[in-house]
C-alpha cells in the first residue's frame, strides 16, 4: 500500500507539511538511483526509512537538504522549494539538522566549539548565548562534562551524541538521521537510540534511515520501505512488521528479523 | 610468582612484581645498544660514521674557529706568514664588509630606517609566530596591512615627511633578500589558496584560467619567470605606472611561489574527508565560511610540512633575482669577493661559508618553528 501525493496538481505548497517530495527522479550518470519518489511528511511526524543496502534510502534523505541534487521532480521543505538557488538551499539547511553515520565532527574544534560554530556564524548569535545554548543541549544528550575536549578523545557513542547536540543547536524544524548507529559498537548503540527516543518525544519532525527495527517499532509513526531506488511500501510500524504486504518487504524482514 | 606452564587453568594469587628493566637495556647503555649497536649492520654503520666524523670535523673546526682570523684591516692579516703558515677563515673580511652585506648601497645616513624595518618585521613575525600571543587577529592586521605600508614608507622614503627617497637600485644584501622572501611568502599563501579553489571550481572558466596559470608558471624555471616579469610587465602597463626593477622581481617571485603553493594547498584540500564538507553544508555554512572555519584549518594542518618546505625553497630561490640585476645577499658576497684589499686564498671560502651560515640559520629556524606548530596541532587532535 503505497501512499501517493496529491499535491502534484497544486501549485501552492501546503505549509503544514514538513517535507513534500513530488515525482522525484535522480540519475548518477546512466544509473537511475531514485525512481518516482512521492512522499509527504507532516510536521511532528517520525518516519523511519529502511530497506536493503543500495536501495536509495540515504540518497533520498540527502535530497531533503540538497546534499544530493536531482534531475526531475520537486522537493519542498517547510514550504520552501529546493532548486539550484543557493539562497533557498541555505535557508532550508538552516532549519534542517542532519546527523551522519560517520559523525563528521570537526576534529580541530572542541566539542563546545563544534556546537557553537553554526549558531555564531549562521544565526549571528553572540558567543555567550551560543555557549549557553550549546551547554544546554550537551546536558540534554548527557555529556556536558566533555565540552572542552576534542572529538578525537571521545568514544563513538559520545561523538554521535555531540553530533546530535550540534544539529540541535540550530533549532531545526526537521532532523535527518542517516544510519546514526551503524558505525557504533553495540554497547554504544543504546545510548544514542535513547537520545533519539527522547527527541522523538519532544515532537520534532524526524526522518531516520536505520536498520534498528526496535527503534522503529517504538518511535515511528510510519515506516517507509525502499528497495532498488523505489518506495515499495509505506505503513504504520505495527502493520509493516507484522503484516508486510509486498514480496520484497517480506523477504527483507525475514532476513533482518531472523 | 607462581606460574603454571602445564596447567590449563590459572588463578593469580599475588600481583606480579614491578621491576625496572635490566641494566644492560636501560639508560645510556640501553640506548646505545638499541640504536647504535643493535645488529652487525648497525655496528658497521656506527663505526663508519664515527670514523667519518673523526676525519671531517677536526679540520673544519680548525679552519673556521681555531685558526681563523677575527680582526684586522686588510689582507695582510689573512695571508700565510712564517709564524702563521696555515691561516683559517678570514672573518675579519666579513666584519669589514658587513654593513654592505646587510644594507647594500643604502645611504649611510638613512640606514636607521632599514633597522627600524627589520625590527618592525621581527615584531610582526614574533607576534604571529608566538602561538599563545594575545589578540593574534590584531597581529594579522598589523602584519598584512600595517607592515607593508610602513615598510614602503620606511624603505622607499616619502620626501614629504622628511624621509629622503631611496631608489630600489640602491638596496642590496640581506635587506633585499629579506624583502623578496617575505613578500613571496606572504603573498603566495593567500594567492595559492585562491588558485587552489579556482582549480577545484565547478565553473569551467575559472577552472581553466587557474589551471593555465599554475601549469604555465610551474612549467617554466624561476629565472625565466623573472626575465618575463622584468621585460614584459613594462609593456602591459602605461609608462607612468611602470614598476621598478625590484617590484617586477617581486611580482615574478610572488607568481612563482603562488603556483607551487596552489598545488600544495590542493593536496591538503583533497585530504579533508568529504563528510567534513557535508557536515558544514548541512549546518547551513556558506562556501567561504565553510572553507575558512572548517576545511582550511584541517587542510593546512595536513600540508604544513609541505608548505614550510615551499617557503624554505623560496627563501633560497630569492638569490636568483641577481639575474635581473637586483643586488640580493648572495650577489653582495660575490661583489665583495673581488675586493683587492682583501685578496687572499681564503676570502672566497669565508664569504661562501658566511652566506651558507646565514641561509642555514634562517631556513633551519623556519623548519624548527614548523615542527613546533605541527606538534602543537597534533596535541590538539590526539586520539
Amino acid at each position: 500500500m503505497a501512499e501517493g501525493a496529491n499535491d502534484a496538481q497544486k501549485d501552492q505548497t501546503d505549509s503544514s507539511l514538513a517535507v513534500e517530495v513530488v515525482g522525484l527522479h535522480k540519475w548518477y550518470g546512466e544509473f537511475h538511483a531514485l525512481r518516482d519518489i512521492n512522499v509527504t511528511v507532516a510536521r511532528g511526524e517520525r518516519i523511519v526509512i529502511c530497506g536493503p543496502s543500495g536501495g536509495g534510502k540515504s540518497t533520498l534523505l540527502r535530497c531533503i537538504n540538497r546534499l544530493e541534487d536531482w534531475q526531475l521532480g520537486r522537493v519542498i521543505v517547510d514550504g520552501i522549494e529546493l532548486t539550484d538557488d543557493p539562497k533557498q538551499i541555505i535557508a532550508v539547511r538552516r532549519d534542517v539538522g542532519m546527523v551522519f553515520q560517520q559523525f563528521n565532527l570537526f576534529p580541530h574544534l572542541t566539542v563546545l566549539e563544534n556546537c557553537t560554530l553554526a549558531p555564531i556564524r549562521v544565526r549571528h548569535m553572540p558567543k555567550k548565548d551560543a555557549e549557553e545554548l550549546a551547554m544546554r543541549f550537551l546536558t540534554r544528550v548527557k555529556i556536558p562534562e566533555q565540552a572542552h575536549k576534542y572529538p578525537g578523545r571521545l568514544s563513538g557513542g559520545q561523538q554521535q551524541r555531540v553530533a546530535i547536540a550540534r544539529a540541535l543547536c540550530m533549532n531545526p524544524k526537521i532532523m535527518l538521521f542517516d544510519e546514526p548507529t551503524s558505525a557504533l559498537d553495540p554497547e554504544m548503540v543504546k545510548e544514542v537510540l535513547d537520545t533519539m527516543v527522547g527527541l522523538a518525544n519532544d515532537g520534532i519532525t524526524m526522518l531516520v534511515v536505520s536498520h534498528e527495527m526496535g527503534f522503529a517499532r517504538q518511535v515511528a509513526d510510519r515506516v517507509i520501505f525502499m528497495d532498488d531506488g523505489q518506495i515499495v511500501e509505506i505503513d504504520s510500524p505495527k502493520n509493516f512488521f507484522e503484516h508486510p504486504q509486498h514480496e520484497r518487504a517480506k523477504l527483507f524482514l525475514q532476513q533482518i528479523l531472523r | 610468582m607462581m606460574t603454571s606452564a602445564s596447567g590449563t587453568t590459572f588463578l593469580r594469587a599475588m600481583p606480579a612484581e614491578r621491576l625496572p628493566p635490566p641494566v644492560l637495556r636501560r639508560g645510556v647503555i640501553g640506548w646505545l645498544r638499541e640504536n647504535l649497536f643493535s645488529s652487525p649492520l648497525n655496528i658497521a654503520l656506527t663505526v663508519i660514521c664515527a670514523a667519518f666524523l673523526a676525519w671531517a670535523i677536526p679540520p673544519l673546526l680548525r679552519f673556521f674557529l681555531f685558526d681563523a682570523v677575527w680582526t684586522g684591516d686588510n689582507r695582510e692579516v689573512c695571508l700565510a706568514t712564517p709564524d702563521h703558515p696555515d691561516p683559517g677563515a678570514c672573518w675579519a673580511y666579513i666584519h669589514a664588509w658587513f654593513s654592505y652585506f646587510v644594507y647594500g648601497f643604502y645611504p649611510q645616513a638613512a640606514r636607521w630606517r632599514v633597522d627600524l624595518f627589520f625590527a618592525a618585521l621581527a615584531f610582526g613575525i614574533g607576534w604571529l609566530a608566538w602561538l599563545s600571543a594575545p589578540r593574534r587577529d590584531l597581529g594579522a592586521v598589523y602584519f598584512f596591512i600595517v607592515l607593508p605600508v610602513l615598510s614602503y614608507i620606511l624603505l622607499s622614503g616619502v620626501p614629504f615627511i622628511g624621509l629622503v627617497g631611496v631608489p630600489t637600485a640602491m638596496w642590496g644584501g640581506i635587506l633585499v633578500t629579506i624583502v623578496v622572501a617575505t613578500v613571496g611568502i606572504v603573498v603566495s599563501l593567500p594567492l595559492g589558496i585562491l588558485l587552489a579553489f579556482g582549480r577545484r571550481s565547478e565553473r569551467p572558466v575559472i577552472r581553466l584560467v587557474s589551471i593555465a596559470f599554475i601549469e604555465f608558471v610551474r612549467g617554466v624555471p624561476l629565472i625565466t619567470v623573472l626575465f618575463m616579469a622584468s621585460v614584459m610587465l613594462p609593456l602591459f602597463v602605461p609608462e607612468r605606472f611602470a614598476p621598478d626593477k625590484l617590484m617586477r622581481a617581486l611580482i615574478g617571485v610572488a607568481m612563482f611561489a603562488s603556483a607551487y603553493m596552489a598545488e600544495v594547498v590542493r593536496g591538503g584540500l583533497a585530504s579533508v574527508p568529504r563528510g567534513q564538507y557535508e557536515a558544514a553544508q548541512a549546518l547551513g555554512l556558506t562556501f567561504w565560511r565553510m572553507m575558512v572555519l572548517v576545511i582550511l584549518p584541517q587542510a593546512l594542518r595536513v600540508t604544513l610540512p609541505n608548505i614550510v618546505n615551499t617557503f624554505i625553497a623560496l627563501f633560497k630561490d630569492t638569490s636568483l633575482v641577481f639575474i635581473v640585476g637586483i643586488f640580493d645577499f648572495l650577489r653582495t658576497i660575490e661583489a665583495a669577493r673581488v675586493d683587492p684589499n682583501w685578496a687572499t686564498p681564503n676570502t672566497s671560502v669565508t664569504g661562501y661559508a658566511f652566506a651558507a651560515a646565514f641561509y642555514f640559520v634562517c631556513c633551519y629556524g623556519m623548519s624548527r618553528y614548523a615542527r613546533r606548530v605541527e606538534a602543537r596541532l597534533a596535541r590538539a587532535h590526539r586520539r
